[in-house]
């Protein structure tokens, strides 16, 4: 009996230096890549600058510096700059709220399907899933690159780019979300003799829609740069004024740009996380 | 009226029910008693069709239930009511609505989703919540009510549904003994009135005595005793309960020695 216990001993002593061992083999190797790959960075990075960083440095905070100077020469006139592309920031944000909103809508559905516990055919399952992971693989700014080379340029290939990206991103979160529920409500659904869609209206969506709506005002914050990132490219909004001035070098309507878009996301911040608290705050 | 033929369910290689009959011939309050995992649940849960069988047949009103379709199986969850352990209401809503989800069944999916309860289903649920005295918890979500309060939420649920056969899975197995007493009046009150079977699995030996016309012991799948409450000596409950004797004794204990006075059971 002993024996055995002391035998057992020597085996996990002796598994327990094998483990050791390789764990210090792994950390090492990795270790030794990473200064690799480090190393090859740096000499890659210098024989293209060959001599041109110091130059570069002292460009970079020029440039900003150009930007305070031409808006403080423009005088009161830049505050009308403000003025002038709101309609184009309006536009930008519509964009965003629009796709936002069918792309969550999108993903609502995408997540049920792909949800282990409300589904029991597992290949359903994995097609939602594979579905949404193909769908928010690629970045929205080659979706949009394609269909606006298809469609023409204005908003709607941007909106159709984002609505794809969210409606992938969300759906992996929504459906997260939906596989965490706690079961027993819709057992006790079950057991009343209610139909499965009334199962998923009564006893899952009480328990998942303050989540949905919270990943989705933050999907909101992340599709306005995402809109603004895809004006650059020919959507219209807030970006292609701004990637317009950015070419023509007016410093001061790029200042003015850039302080609205920089409002606009911090307010929507404010906005979406006051709303946020609001509706988990209110568990009790 | 109930007939239970050669049920058998089995998980992989373990027979959670082996060969179970029952024969429940007039309206009845049964008890079934045993240790954990001595497919007591599992037994339920079969009835209820939340659970497929492996074999055999369930009769009820001459009405093979084991092999519906899937509409008639969602009218029987509907006729045969079922309260759980853990309660099983919706969290985020209130009282009044999850009573009202006991009608669920005979509502149109619009009606049911755009919660278009009628007056006389609003007006029905309120009594009944009056009934088990938790009127005055009508608009409070159900999360915010103790366990006691939500079981009988529950039990309210049930009796909504207008059911022909109550099931209860451990009603009152994480109550505490005055809530746990409710409880166990409330469904035998229901028996009483509406002269429908109730079948409750329950933990400790005296609650069944007390509240229970007959007792179905269960060990390891097969029912091991059914007869009248009066027949079951000790001996045989000892041998039912196995390592877990001296905890279903105990619980009976508790649950008795609180106001056994007042408590007269049909």
């Amino acid at each position: 009996m002993s024996d055995q216990v002391f035998n057992n001993f020597q085996n996990v002593e002796k598994n327990l230096k094998a483990l050791a061992f390789k764990r210090l083999i792994y950390s090492l190797l990795s270790i030794g890549f990473i200064i690799f790959l480090f190393s090859g960075g740096l000499t890659i990075a210098e024989n293209n600058n060959a001599g041109s960083f110091e130059r570069g440095i002292s460009k970079f905070f020029d440039y900003p510096v150009d930007l305070f100077k031409e808006a403080f020469e423009s005088g009161w006139t830049w505050y009308s700059y403000l003025l002038k592309y709101l309609p184009e920031l309006i536009s930008t944000i519509n964009m965003a709220f629009f796709s936002t909103l069918f792309g969550s809508i999108f993903a609502v559905f995408l997540s049920i399907f792909a949800s282990k516990n409300l589904i029991k055919n597992k290949y359903v399952v994995s097609f939602c899933r594979r579905t949404m992971d193909i769908l928010r693989s690629f970045p929205e700014i080659v979706i949009a690159m394609i269909f606006l080379y298809l469609m023409g340029k204005s908003e709607i290939p941007a909106v159709i780019a984002i609505v794809i990206h969210t409606s992938g991103a969300l759906g992996k979160l929504f459906s997260e979300a939906i596989e965490n529920v706690d079961f027993k409500p819709i057992e006790g659904l079950e057991s009343c003799g209610s139909s499965w869609f009334l199962r998923i209206r009564f006893a899952v969506l009480p328990q998942v829609l303050p989540l949905f709506i919270s990943y989705s005002l933050l999907r909101l914050e992340i599709n306005v740069r995402a809109s603004t990132i895809l004006g650059f490219v020919g959507a219209g909004g807030i970006g292609e004024a701004l990637s317009t001035v950015i070419q023509w070098r007016y410093g001061d309507e790029i200042l003015a740009i850039m302080a609205l878009l920089v409002i606009t996301i911090i307010s929507l911040d404010y906005i979406s996380s006051y709303l946020r608290t609001k509706l988990i705050g209110d568990n009790k | 009226m109930l007939q239970i033929n050669n049920v058998c369910k089995f998980f992989d290689q373990v027979k959670a029910v082996n060969e179970v009959s029952i024969n429940v011939g007039k309206p009845e309050m049964i008890a079934i008693i045993g240790r954990s995992g001595a497919g007591k649940s599992t037994l339920l849960r079969t009835i209820n069709r939340l659970t497929d069988a492996s074999s055999g047949e369930i009769l009820f009103q001459n009405q093979n239930i084991l092999n519906l379709n899937k509409k008639d199986k969602l009218v029987w969850q509907k006729n045969c009511a079922m309260i759980f352990q853990q309660f099983n209401l919706v969290p985020r809503l209130d009282v009044l609505t999850n009573v009202m989800l006991g009608k669920l069944n005979e509502m149109s999916t619009i009606r049911a989703s755009l919660k278009l309860f009628t007056s006389k289903e609003r007006y029905t649920a309120l009594n009944l919540l009056d009934k088990f005295g938790m009127i005055q918890t009508a608009l409070q979500r159900a999360e915010t009510l103790s366990g006691g309060q939500q079981q009988r939420v529950a039990i309210c649920r049930a009796m909504m549904q207008e059911p022909k056969l109550i099931l209860a899975d451990e009603p009152i197995a994480s109550l505490d003994p005055l809530n746990a007493r409710h409880v166990m009046e409330a469904l035998r009150k229901i028996h009483d009135e509406k002269k429908i079977t109730v079948i409750c699995n329950l933990h400790t030996l005296d609650t069944a005595k007390q509240y229970c016309d007959r007792i179905i012991g269960m060990q390891n799948g097969r029912v091991v005793f059914d007869d009248l409450p009066s027949k079951l000596t000790n001996k045989k409950a000892r041998e039912i309960y196995g390592a877990e004797a001296e905890e279903a004794f105990e619980g009976t204990m508790t649950s008795v020695s609180l106001g056994h006075a007042e408590l007269k059971t049909a």
